[in-house]
């Protein structure tokens, strides 16, 4: 039965290393900020323009009661931002273009692009 | 109750899915009833604290709680199933004859129960965290009564322990001797599927920053967020827009666990073949 507990404690320190050696710097210094606001299940602003080749930070306000949750296919994102509260997230640098966001909950209605120049 | 009920189904996908299979991979070993359902109430106990304290999990580690949460109880169901899987390409044999000739519970197989317990409370911790906050969101707007809220979250519940039912059913039917086999290879490509969803997680909190453009875009073809794509997304974790980590550490995960349920797996086969699960 060790033999089995080794490879356990194998299989968890493997893990913990692929998570952590790719590790870098939490934020990078060149990030450009947006900042955004959820309110009446709209967002503002609606399509904020960043500038392209930049890692970006996005934080995002919700001035609803409601929970929603901030997502992005192409941006490759998704946070839970409950009612009254802000979250922050991490982009990587894009190329020109216009990536849609969206509230999952509301995915058709409460919408908004960050356009890349 | 229509968004209540789609909200709910959505959701449960997923973890519908990961109960089915463990059931139908665990089937057989005694109380493996039990275990299931032991972890799918911790799963609903965990997802109601998840929700409630929802705000506090994304204040912490400065703002990347919500992340490193996930990624963590992702990498713990990770562990969790490979553990499960190179355990079992060593002991599946002489487990299924013990089984089979005592019909007793054998000690060594509730451990890796226990495992399987614990990756599907995981998925119900995940899955259910979210309905608890969405449904709380439609009952605070108000759009709905109580009454339909409730109707419509039971009929997405019922759609997927019917998602459960199919799974489990479907996989029942292939004949014990091959089981072990597809579903070995079912939970490698799953447990992949969970590794890759994490770095998506420590990607978005910039812990990771190496390799993040898109391998593919395949979106066009098959959305990850339509009904087949959801299937696809939890069975072997397909994405229809994958960065490059992604894809790497998907790679990654199933070479190592293939390579060590080989490397585990007893030399000698015994002469006759063996039903390597008891029926």
């Amino acid at each position: 039965m060790s033999r089995p507990n080794a490879l356990f404690a194998g299989l968890v320190s493997l893990f913990v290393a692929m998570g952590f050696t790719c590790s870098a710097a939490a934020v990078a210094d060149d990030a450009v900020t947006v900042k955004l606001t959820l309110k009446d299940h709209k967002f503002s602003p609606a399509e904020p323009a960043v500038p392209a080749g930049k890692p970006i930070t996005i934080e995002v306000t919700n001035a609803d009661p409601t929970p929603a949750e901030f997502e992005s296919k192409t941006l490759r994102v998704e946070k839970v931002v409950v009612g009254g509260g802000k979250i922050t997230l991490q982009v990587r640098p894009l190329t020109a273009g216009r990536y849609r966001f969206y509230d999952e909950e509301h995915e058709n209605t409460t919408e908004g692009f960050l356009v890349v120049n | 109750m229509l968004g209540a009920l789609i909200i709910v189904f959505r959701e449960v996908i997923e973890a519908g899915l990961i109960v089915g299979i463990v059931l139908a991979v665990t089937k057989g070993i005694r109380h493996n009833g039990r275990w299931v359902a032991l972890g799918v109430a911790a799963g609903v106990a965990g997802a109601s604290l998840v929700a409630i304290f929802a705000g506090v999990i994304a204040d912490a580690l400065e703002g990347a709680g919500q992340e490193i949460f996930n990624a963590a109880i992702l990498g713990v169901a990770v562990v969790m199933l490979a553990w499960h899987n190179i355990w079992m390409a060593r002991h599946g044999r002489e487990l299924a004859m013990e089984m089979r000739t005592y019909g007793e519970e054998v000690k060594a197989g509730s451990r890796s129960l226990a495992a399987l317990a614990v990756v599907v409370a995981v998925a119900v911790m995940r899955e259910g965290s979210e309905v608890a906050l969405f449904l709380y969101g439609l009952a605070a707007s108000a759009k709905d009564s109580g009454f339909d809220l409730l109707i419509g979250s039971g009929l997405g519940l019922l759609a997927g322990v019917a998602v459960t039912a199919v799974t489990f059913l479907g996989l029942i039917v292939i004949p014990s001797r091959y089981l072990f086999s597809i579903t070995s290879v079912l939970i490698t490509f799953l447990a992949a599927g969970l590794a890759a969803q994490s770095v998506v997680f420590l990607q978005q909190a910039g812990f990771v920053t190496a390799l993040q453009d898109s391998a593919w875009d395949t979106s066009r073809f098959l959305s990850d967020t339509s009904l087949i794509g959801r299937v696809f997304h939890t069975l072997i974790g397909y994405s229809d827009q994958p960065s490059q980590m992604q894809v790497a550490v998907y790679c990654v995960t199933l070479g190592v666990i293939f390579t060590l349920s080989k490397v585990f797996a007893p030399h000698q086969q015994p002469k006759r073949p063996v039903p390597v699960l008891a029926e």
